[in-house]
């Protein structure tokens, strides 16, 4: 209230001129200067520089080499593979499980405060940590998991070391530690649909079955199209998780694009890692740029 | 009958959920508490002795207290990136929610296209470089605060627009100017979505492995998810030790867990949704 009798009093002294907005745009000038100059500038740079071989004090200009490379040299080809692969893997998983997971604590159930917190705690914790542990937890002899299915007699698979099983036990741990969002986005888009709707269906005499299938399912659709978006998106740009626990190994088995930016920033390949950068560019816009319009586009229809 | 049934379902998903996420984080516990040899063994079993005391001293003092410089550089980093964001992205939400332009569209579409994309990693360092900002604290400061302010500005836009317009207009009949009308009157009625912000970006930051990776080389300035990295060859014999760093990391979000649960749900479905 001080606040407005100071001002009032000052009317007649200020007089702000009519055509000046209250709303200057110069308060994004702060933003702006450090979002185009450490973000919007490297990113336009980054276009000519893909197309260099470039060691950070002179480039010279090779065209579209680093991209020919990058489509001829088998493990770089099976970065992207694999990228996209984690992407769907993580995402789909996430969906399903992250429903599931809001469905179940939505409903009447004990230590409902407890399991929410336990689920979503995991998101919170540094993703280093957690690849570390659990590289441990899958260590395919001394590991934890494997010898608590030694117990129910399973031989259990080497988890990290199997060149055809990394990228997955990697995505499997990204569910683990992803899946609590996924599940608080569900619980919020649940808990906003009004409860007459279920009795309404209840009353029509439609099945806790079909009430999910017809009434939860198409109304939480806000909340799938942000969760399949979010984990697609960070899927295809996960770097630290792989780092962390296999390092892209064994062999290149489960390198992403983004881990592969980083072993050709650390070899020195400045160009062929900014025109890997180029490459995830191009791969989130002609997946994701469809995949939003397409989950809009339905969205509209229902 | 369907008591019944809740009960039986209850009872499944507390043991699975002490299954599937509880064992993990007892695990690491369980390793700080144990001695060398033990942890060695890297099974899920209970401590011989007390040596979590030992091994904490151990972690904290190798590399001439790497640890504890590496604390005070997160929270420094922490601290200052996010008090940026929120005071320049409560700003630009606050404008771009308030002035139509023809410009928003064009706004909007960079902030998108960051939240999308990724950051372009060599033409950064190299900027840095000739900006002399590469491997130093603030220069990996500004780095955080570009990346987080798409989320941010998103999140202050979608709230802003819930502040009625009179209030800003009313102070403006009264002669405040814009700068008053936005930190005396608007940023104050922000305070719920603020708390929400700093608690989600705080999380972030510290828990940010990838850009301290990149940015900010070289020992001096490790920051905690750097230590656990640095720290993954020195101790790959000694794992009482490399679980002890990752319980101590863990303590901050923890406590921020505990504190502010359900700030952090509400940002994170909130600034998900609208994004």
């Amino acid at each position: 209230m001080a606040v407005m009798t100071e001002t009032a009093a000052a009317v007649p002294v200020v007089q702000v001129p009519k055509r000046r907005s209250p709303y200057p745009a110069s308060f994004f000038l702060p933003a702006a200067v450090i979002y185009g100059v450490l973000f919007l500038l490297p990113t336009f740079a980054s276009l000519y520089f893909s197309l260099t071989r470039w060691t950070l004090f002179n480039s010279t200009f090779i065209g579209l080499d680093n991209f020919a490379q990058f489509l001829r040299e088998p493990f770089l080809i099976k970065g992207l593979i694999n990228t996209v692969l984690y992407a769907v893997i993580t995402s789909g998983l996430k969906v399903v499980l992250g429903l599931l997971l809001a469905v179940l604590l939505t409903s009447q159930i004990a230590a409902r405060g407890y399991l929410r917190s336990v689920v979503f705690f995991p998101v919170l914790v540094s993703t280093v940590g957690v690849g570390i542990t659990f590289t441990i937890l899958m260590h395919p002899t001394q590991g934890m998991i494997n010898e608590a299915l030694a117990v129910i007699g399973i031989k259990g698979p080497g988890w990290l070391v199997n060149p055809s099983l990394a990228l997955f036990s990697v995505a499997l741990v990204d569910v683990w530690k992803g899946v609590g969002l996924a599940t608080v986005i569900y619980i919020a888009g649940i808990v906003a649909i009004p409860k007459d709707y279920y009795e309404a269906a209840r009353i029509d005499g439609s099945t806790k079955w079909q009430s999910f299938l017809y009434v939860t399912l198409p109304l939480c659709r806000p909340a799938t199209v942000t969760v399949i978006l979010l984990s697609f998106i960070g899927g295809l740009r996960t770097f630290d998780l792989i780092w962390a626990m296999t390092r892209g190994g064994p062999g290149f088995a489960s390198d992403t694009v983004a881990s592969v930016i980083y072993k050709q920033y650390q070899a020195g390949f400045y160009g062929l890692s900014t025109a890997g950068n180029v490459v995830l560019f191009i791969l989130i816009a002609v997946l994701v740029v469809p995949l939003t319009m397409l989950l809009n586009r339905r969205e509209g229809h229902e | 009958m369907s008591f019944v049934r809740n009960y039986w379902l209850s009872a499944v998903a507390i043991v699975v959920s002490a299954v599937v996420f509880l064992i993990p984080f007892s695990f690491i516990i369980l390793m700080a508490f144990k001695d060398k040899t033990q942890a060695q063994l890297l099974d899920f079993s209970w401590p011989q002795g007390m040596h979590l005391w030992s091994n904490i001293v151990e972690v904290v003092t190798t590399r001439n207290w790497m640890l504890l410089t590496a604390f005070i550089n997160s929270t420094i980093l922490t601290v200052a990136s996010v008090t940026l964001v929120v005071i320049l992205s409560a700003m630009v939400g606050f404008v771009l929610q308030r002035r139509k332009t023809k410009f928003n569209g064009l706004i909007e579409f960079l902030i998108l296209a960051g939240l999308m994309l990724p950051p372009a990693v060599v033409p950064t360092i190299w900027l840095l470089q000739g900006l002399g900002l590469f491997g130093k604290l603030h220069g990996l400061v500004l780095i955080e605060v570009a990346y987080s302010l798409p989320f941010s500005i998103l999140l202050y836009r979608a709230f802003i627009a819930t502040i009625p317009r009179e209030l800003d207009e009313a102070a403006i009949i009264d002669g405040a100017r814009p700068f008053d009308v936005f930190f005396r009157i608007v940023l104050p009625l922000l305070w719920p979505v603020t708390v929400t912000n700093i608690v989600v970006q705080s999380v972030a930051i510290f828990n940010d492995f990838t850009n301290p990776l990149y940015y900010l080389p070289g020992n001096a300035n490790a920051t905690v998810q750097l230590t656990l990295y640095n720290f993954q060859s020195q101790f790959s014999t000694s794992y009482n030790l490399l679980f002890t760093n990752i319980a101590l990391i863990t303590i901050p979000p923890l406590i921020v867990f505990l504190f502010f649960n359900r700030q952090i749900v509400a940002g994170m479905t909130a600034g998900a949704v609208k994004g």
